[in-house]
């Protein structure tokens, strides 16, 4: 990342309600939460508990009724709203992008806003579109209607990421696209924190969005009261009370898998050629490594196809028939989860982990997810029996502190 | 017959013709900035209430159903002859399709846009003039068009106050009828008249294709 990239700032929020007026019962209330610099977390809740208007109490696109905002420690609870929120990223369902402005024009406002130099500005348009992955050429100016929807959601993450604020309000930013943008949208908000280090605040209703996403996780019901705020692992491996493992819903050892990257677990090696070798090198590989499989790798090695001792033979040695095409592949920012399903579907029972480029690094198979995943759920456990004797042993001192106190009362 | 013909009619009088023209058109064009203008600044001060876009609405549209002679003739008393009631009859016809396009234009902008807007650290007069405007644009310039046709043919009216434009052809022609111009000169004033509502009708096409952002042309 660039010189100028601003790490996320905290976020306190201290009695924050809001009341409408003629309703009896706040839409939030007294919500009291810190939120360190550079995590995400996630409110997640079912809809109307107020997990949205939260959000934008940060922002004070809603105005709270009562209690503060602190921003990096300054209380932002009273200055004005306008200049706030040019500090403060914000992107929304379905993008919001101006449909009158390019790509480049809708990404440009806040820095243009905020008076930077036109070379800046410039120079800054190209390089968050390279940040999300859209190609500068291309998509600097084009129209919001020219775009797919998860590219416009794209876009709607670089403008709000434009002036480099330091907090970032997502308010369903995923809501509306496919399932496959939107785990695509995912994994390239997680790789952009690992670079930006951005305080994120997402609110989302699905849970699972939340896990993969969060560092923590807020689960909220009505008016917003917090049922449970803590990492992930946490909640699944110990719920507060029914309404968050109500909310956790069943298979949370299948979310587990969510929480732990390809990245995390180990990756083999495995015999590769590319498709430029000549054949002999194929045979000579087979031979040395003792496998009887061997991946071929396309000119920019990529992963192409999966070949077997036998299959050259049946082609009549053309390399080009044989051998099984690969058909999917994960990268080492996929979750477990991912890269179970793909091993589940490939039938020999493996799958290619690859780099940014699509280039080879190498192979996950069924026994390595099957350990890792035992190795995790262990570690859960012990962990989460040692919070519990933690908060045991804190009770009773406190418990032991307050008998002596008794004690001491009496006897003076 | 001893009617002189059309064309011999236009071949003679054009000079007077293009004057009449030009000041026919020049008086609309003139009025229709005034009401362009006007216009949007009532749609942009009352769109955001429900009861005072509603009063614009129908308060513009009350006044559109007044006839347009009794409108120059009730003028006339106040401000006297010639280019005041013109100006002053022409753009209060042509407030009313501005202010209810410029009205259902900004309202219809969608509310997501207006959020999104705000969210990203937009004060209120700069919203309005980088997001809802532009994106209302397009129904206010269809609004511009309609009353520019309008106010072609009421402009003929503004000669019964001694008005410039087309309008004195025809009055002259339907004063002396039966005489030998009558015919050519109300058939030359109306014609006059279509013609320069096409010809605007054309600058109305370009103008939209000039100024309305490519990303939201239909």
């Amino acid at each position: 990342m660039p010189e100028s990239s601003t790490s996320g700032a905290s976020i306190e929020l201290e009695n924050l309600t809001k009341r409408y007026p003629g309703s009896p019962s706040p839409a939030v209330d007294n919500v009291n939460m810190e939120i360190q610099a550079g995590e995400i977390v996630i409110f997640v809740g079912p809809s109307g508990c107020g997990k949205s208007t939260t959000l934008k109490m940060i922002n004070r696109l809603i105005e709270p009724t009562g209690g503060r905002i602190r921003i990096g420690g300054e209380d932002v609870t009273g200055i004005d709203p306008v200049k706030l929120r040019r500090k403060v990223g914000y992107a929304i369902q379905s993008a919001g992008l101006f449909p009158h402005m390019t790509v480049a024009q809708n990404i440009a406002l806040v820095p243009k806003m905020v008076g930077w130099p036109k070379r800046r500005i410039k120079s800054r348009v190209e390089e968050l579109l390279d940040l999300v992955g859209l190609d500068p050429g291309e998509f600097h100016g084009r129209y919001p209607r020219q775009l797919s929807g998860g590219q416009q959601q794209r876009v709607g993450v670089a403008r709000a990421l434009a002036a480099d604020p330091p907090v970032l309000l997502m308010d369903e930013p995923f809501g509306a696209v496919d399932p496959i943008t939107r785990d695509h949208l995912q994994d390239e908000l997680i790789r952009l924190q690992h670079e930006l280090h951005k305080t994120i605040v997402f609110v989302t209703h699905d849970f699972d969005e939340a896990i993969k996403l969060g560092d923590r996780i807020a689960v909220l019901r009505e008016r917003s009261h917090i049922a449970q705020f803590d990492t992930p692992e946490a909640i699944l491996t110990n719920p507060a009370d029914d309404f968050v493992s109500g909310f956790v819903g069943a298979g949370a050892a299948l979310k587990r898998l969510n929480l732990t990257r390809v990245r995390d677990v180990e990756i083999q090696d495995y015999p590769t050629v590319t498709i430029d070798d000549p054949l002999q090198e194929f045979f000579n590989k087979l031979r040395s490594s003792g496998t009887n499989e061997i991946l071929l790798l396309d000119k920019r090695r990529r992963p192409y196809k999966w070949l077997r001792r036998g299959d050259l033979m049946r082609a009549k040695g053309s390399l080009a028939r044989a051998g099984t095409l690969v058909h999917d592949t994960v990268t080492r920012d996929a979750t477990l989860r991912d890269a179970l399903e793909a091993v589940l579907t490939d039938n020999a029972g493996r799958v290619a982990v690859t780099g940014r480029r699509g280039e080879y690094d190498g192979v996950v198979d069924m026994e390595t997810l099957m350990n890792s995943v035992h190795e995790l759920l262990e570690a859960d456990r012990l962990e989460a029996m040692e919070h519990q004797h933690e908060l045991e042993e804190a009770r009773a001192t406190q418990t032991h502190a307050e008998q002596e106190g008794d004690g001491g009362e009496k006897k003076a | 017959m001893s009617d002189v013909n059309f064309w011999e009619y236009l071949g003679t009088r054009h000079q007077q013709l293009l004057t009449d023209a030009f000041q026919h058109a020049s008086a609309v064009f003139q009025c229709m900035v005034v009401a362009t203008v006007l216009g949007v600044l009532i749609g942009v001060v009352t769109y955001r209430s429900e009861w005072a876009g509603n009063l614009a609405t129908t308060t513009t549209s009350t006044i559109l159903t007044i006839p347009s002679l009794a409108m120059i003739g009730l003028l006339i008393p106040i401000v006297g002859l010639g280019v005041p009631p013109t100006v002053i009859a022409l753009t209060l016809y042509g407030l009313l399709p501005i202010v209810r396009n410029a009205i259902v234009g900004l309202r219809g902008v969608d509310a997501t846009l207006v959020d999104a807007a705000t969210g990203i650290g937009m004060s209120r007069p700069m919203r309005l003039v980088r997001i809802e405007l532009p994106l209302a644009w397009p129904p206010i310039l269809t609004g511009i068009r309609v009353s520019t046709q309008m106010l072609m043919g009421i402009a003929a009216i503004a000669a019964y106050a001694s008005g410039p434009g087309l309008g004195n052809e025809i009055f002259r022609g339907l004063a002396s009828l039966g005489s030998r111009n009558a015919l050519n000169q109300v058939l030359a004033g109306t014609l006059g008249i279509i013609v320069l509502a096409l010809l605007f009708d054309a600058a109305y096409v370009l103008i939209g294709r000039l100024t309305i952002p490519r990303g939201i042309r239909a």
